[in-house]
């Protein structure tokens, strides 16, 4: 163990803590999301901390989404199956509200932990 | 050349070999990306019994082997980068005269870490892992540490041999 290698050692770790206490890496703190996808591309995202609504123009049809709470939950919608509509609102990360005839799938990004175990994909 | 080439051979299984009993030894730390980096033990050694160029066949041939054996396609990039970058910044250090293989294996360790981390962030297009170099580094700087003390004594270990 030569002299340089302490310096080595000693460089590499302010450097370190340098890095860790001046903040610049640190993640920006951002909210939850909620992305909305048209028939698997990416239309438009909501900021779940803003209430909102909005009408999404999906594949031969309209969903109307509705922000409040932090969460997101379609009010309506003129598919067949209604099954969106009757959803309940979400906020959760990996959660999503998906409308099979309108191509519409509305997830959650960066949203608090799921309190379930896992999902599999 | 043949005994080169036995030499090669062996420097590289047992490169490969570390990296799977790495692969085994659970890591208790729930950060991904801190490991010991076993396998660095052989590279920094190939570093002084064989040659720098030669240290740098065995890491690429050792990446490329364990991540496709123990890691996966994208495993293999992480690897990959780690890899190069810890080679250069070793291959620097080794060139320093008043630099021993325990200042060799620490740079390695660190810059490994953060090669991944390059890589980490351009395969997942967004800057949020960049708050794990910190700590990364310090595990680099503890990791690389142990792993020089290891290489030290197998290098007196081997040059006593060779005498």
């Amino acid at each position: 163990m030569k002299k340089l290698d302490f310096i080595i050692i000693a460089v590499l770790l302010v450097c370190a803590g340098g890095l860790y206490f001046s903040g610049f890496l640190r993640p920006g703190d951002e909210g939850a999301y909620a992305v909305v996808y048209v028939d698997g591309e990416e239309v438009k995202r909501y900021d779940l901390s803003q209430n909102t609504e909005d009408t999404i123009t999906g594949i031969n049809g309209t969903n109307q989404i509705k922000v409040q709470d932090g969460e997101i939950s379609v009010v309506s919608a003129d598919c067949r199956d209604q099954v969106c509509v009757n959803h309940l609102p979400i906020n959760r990360e990996n959660e999503s509200i998906v409308c099979l005839p309108h191509k519409v799938v509305i997830e959650i990004e960066n949203g608090g932990k799921n309190s379930i175990d896992a999902v599999v994909k | 050349m043949a005994k080169k080439t036995a030499y090669y051979g062996i420097f590289a299984a047992l490169a490969i070999l570390m990296g799977y009993v790495e692969a085994v030894i659970p890591m208790p730390v729930p950060i991904p990306g801190i490991k010991i980096g076993l396998s660095n033990i052989v590279v920094v050694l190939c570093m002084y019994v064989m040659g720098t160029k030669e240290a740098f066949y065995i890491s690429i041939v050792r990446v490329v082997i364990s991540a496709l054996l123990f890691r996966g396609f994208v495993g293999l990039w992480y690897s990959l980068s780690g890899a190069f970058l810890s080679y250069g910044a070793m291959l620097a250090v080794h060139r320093l005269k008043d630099a021993s293989i325990i200042g060799v294996s620490v740079t390695g360790g660190v810059f490994h870490n953060i090669g991944q981390i390059i890589v980490a962030c351009i395969i997942l297009g967004r800057n949020v892992v960049l708050y794990l170099i910190p700590i990364l580094m310090v595990s680099g700087v503890a990791a690389g540490f142990a792993i020089g003390l290891v290489s030290k004594y197998c290098l007196n270990y081997l040059e006593k041999k060779r005498e």
